[in-house]
């Protein structure tokens, strides 16, 4: 199971990643949710992926799932929730502002 | 135990709330973020102080005992960074109103002032991996927020590509952090490090290690990273330019330094010949970087690059001399970077460009601020006996006692490279005939702009000429960070 999980988030990495490459600004956004998503299934695999298993609510459980990549996905969940909407609408007005929404076009030199 | 050391990073997020509440007000939200700034400096000033009698300030959030809960763990080391972030942070927001345009300044300025500076002060405070990405998150945020403040067309183009690095290398840090974990089964710096040496450090924490130093060479600019911080530093307000330039690359060198100190510290042959090979390169390209442009602002912005190759130098050598070196130099370096972006932003301020080419006789209109610049010069040149000096020279002190006379030249060349491409600065903006400029009739009052400056400019120059005072200090610090045992049983307690 870990391995599968391990392949999907690789494969999230990849097209993420080729994503970012793209230079059509949209695109480049939809990448690093992608790759946003690829590190969350990350977080939960390293934390052993058990069927079945509770959590610790009373004393002297054995076999229990670990907590802890659950606490760390979900503020990771809530942060890159947070910066993915605000790098939309900070995408909206780049691309309105400079007319374009090509990357090429968006290199620049002039500083004013 | 003692909840003092919370205050640096919940005061100014308080205060950032609060602020929003009368945004529009101006007067107010002037006087309440001077008033915030001073507690909160007073208190990082009461935390250095009781670090330095006492020994480390553990606080156990929600008293969860240390390897379970979330630790803020204020060290000699962290207490002097969060302390420097509280004077620069004083400095800006008195710096802020003549910087800003007022309709700036209302949207919500010191809000996001206030919220980097609690990041910053969380980044150097925690002791947890994970909440040191959760803050980095916090000024990433706020840095955001900052940067955009504005809303030109070139700022909007830049802080794209901002945004969009620091995304990345936040994705890669969790990534990392959860290989980690899955490794050593705790977040827990400490324990990471006392489990890291269990095992002795074998082949994929090595690879873990060399993950973690490409998230903060991210953040920190290190070569060949750095291609996006020069536009990105140039596009927003001088003040917020200050901001960015004193706290933010150099929360990636302390990450970088805590954790090769604390936790990767057995495999240091390969590390830390890399580090030195980078910051050889770091060094060089800044400075070319700085030499190649007219533009008085991207020339500061540049002149970070070579800082940050000093600093990462000092841990690459790994001797306690070089260590201090590097202490000494981030310390000085977050002071003067604030010092010339803010002292650039005047000098934009009068000339009304950036244009070196368009710009010249302002000594004969301006001799304070002319001769501001010019210390402040020396000060970053490294010429004795100003501050920059001692950190150089502790730094080449370790470089020619490990025998890395390749990072030590590469270290003095690039010295003359950053006198040189200020003092240009200094040639073309300030000397010639007072009538080369067309300046208003009407001066514009500098005065609010002098005095942080002036403050800032103070205590860089007693740094330097008072460096024996500071010295046995920052020594005590060097040897404190070589131990990480000394960590480890504060944290731990055992």
């Amino acid at each position: 199971m870990e391995i599968i999980m391990s392949v999907l988030a690789g494969i999230l990495f990849m097209t993420g990643v080729y994503n970012l490459l793209q230079k059509q600004l949209l695109r480049i956004v939809i990448g690093t949710a992608l790759v946003s998503h690829g590190a969350h299934l990350t977080i939960l695999t390293m934390g052993r992926l058990k069927d079945g298993a509770p959590p610790i609510l009373t004393e002297g459980v054995e076999n229990y799932t670990d907590p802890l990549p659950q606490a760390l996905i979900l503020t990771s969940i809530v942060i890159s929730f947070g910066v993915t909407s605000l790098l939309l609408v900070l995408a909206y007005r780049a691309a309105q502002i400079n007319h374009t929404d090509n990357m090429e076009q968006l290199r620049g030199n002039d500083y004013e | 135990m003692s909840n003092l050391a919370v205050l640096p990073i919940a005061l100014p997020f308080l205060a950032g709330i609060i602020v929003a509440f009368f945004h529009k007000k101006l007067i107010a939200a002037r006087i309440f973020s001077i008033v915030a700034s001073v507690i909160h400096l007073g208190v990082t000033i009461l935390i250095f102080l009781q670090v330095n009698a006492g020994g480390s300030i553990v606080l156990e959030l929600g008293n969860w005992e240390a390897p379970y809960g979330i630790v803020l763990v204020a060290d000699p080391l962290s207490a002097l960074l969060a302390l420097t972030t509280a004077i620069i942070g004083l400095a800006a927001v008195i710096y802020a109103p003549k910087s800003l345009s007022e309709l700036q300044e209302e949207f919500y300025f010191y809000s996001f002032f206030f919220l980097l500076i609690s990041g910053v002060s969380g980044a150097f405070l925690t002791g947890d991996l994970f909440n040191l990405f959760v803050f980095f998150e916090v000024l990433l945020m706020a840095s955001y927020g900052l940067i955009i403040l504005g809303n030109g067309k070139a700022q909007l183009r830049e802080s794209l590509k901002y945004i969009l690095i620091n995304l990345f290398s936040s994705m890669l840090f969790v990534t990392t952090i959860s290989f980690l974990y899955s490794v050593v089964g705790t977040v827990n710096m400490a324990q990471a490090a006392e489990r890291v040496g269990e095992v002795e450090q074998q082949g994929i924490l090595t690879t873990i290690a060399i993950l973690f130093f490409f998230v903060f060479a991210t953040k920190a600019a290190v070569f060949p990273l750095y291609y996006w911080l020069p536009n990105s530093y140039t596009v927003p307000n001088a003040v917020v330019s200050a901001l960015f330039g004193a706290l933010l690359t150099k929360v990636g060198i302390y990450s970088i330094l805590r954790t090769f100190t604390l936790i990767f510290n057995h495999e240091l042959t390969l590390t830390n010949t890399l580090f030195i090979y980078l910051a050889i390169f770091t060094m060089i390209f800044g400075v070319i970087g700085a030499l190649s442009t007219n533009n008085v602002k991207l020339i500061i912005a540049y002149n970070i690059i070579p800082a940050v190759g000093f600093m990462l130098m000092g841990i690459g050598i790994f001797t306690e001399t070089a260590i201090a070196g590097s202490i000494y130099y981030l310390v000085h370096d977050m002071i003067i970077k604030a010092v010339l972006f803010m002292l650039i932003g005047a000098i934009i301020y009068v000339a009304g460009t950036s244009d070196l080419n368009k710009m010249g006789g302002l000594i004969h209109h301006y001799p304070v601020l002319g001769w501001m610049f010019f210390l402040a010069t020396l000060v970053l040149a490294g010429i004795p006996p100003f501050s920059g000096f001692i950190g150089k020279l502790l730094l080449l002190q370790g470089g020619l006692a490990q025998e890395e006379i390749l990072v030590v030249l590469a270290a003095l060349i690039s010295s003359l490279g950053i006198l040189f491409s200020m003092m240009r600065i200094f040639i073309k903006g300030f000397w010639g005939e007072p009538d080369i400029m067309e300046l208003p009739s009407q001066k514009p009052s500098l005065s609010l702009m002098t005095w942080p400056i002036g403050l800032l400019l103070t205590i860089s120059i007693i740094l330097g000429v008072g460096a024996e005072w500071f010295y046995p200090n920052i020594e005590a610090i060097a040897e404190y960070v070589m131990n990480p045992d000394l960590y480890i049983e504060s944290v731990l307690k055992e």
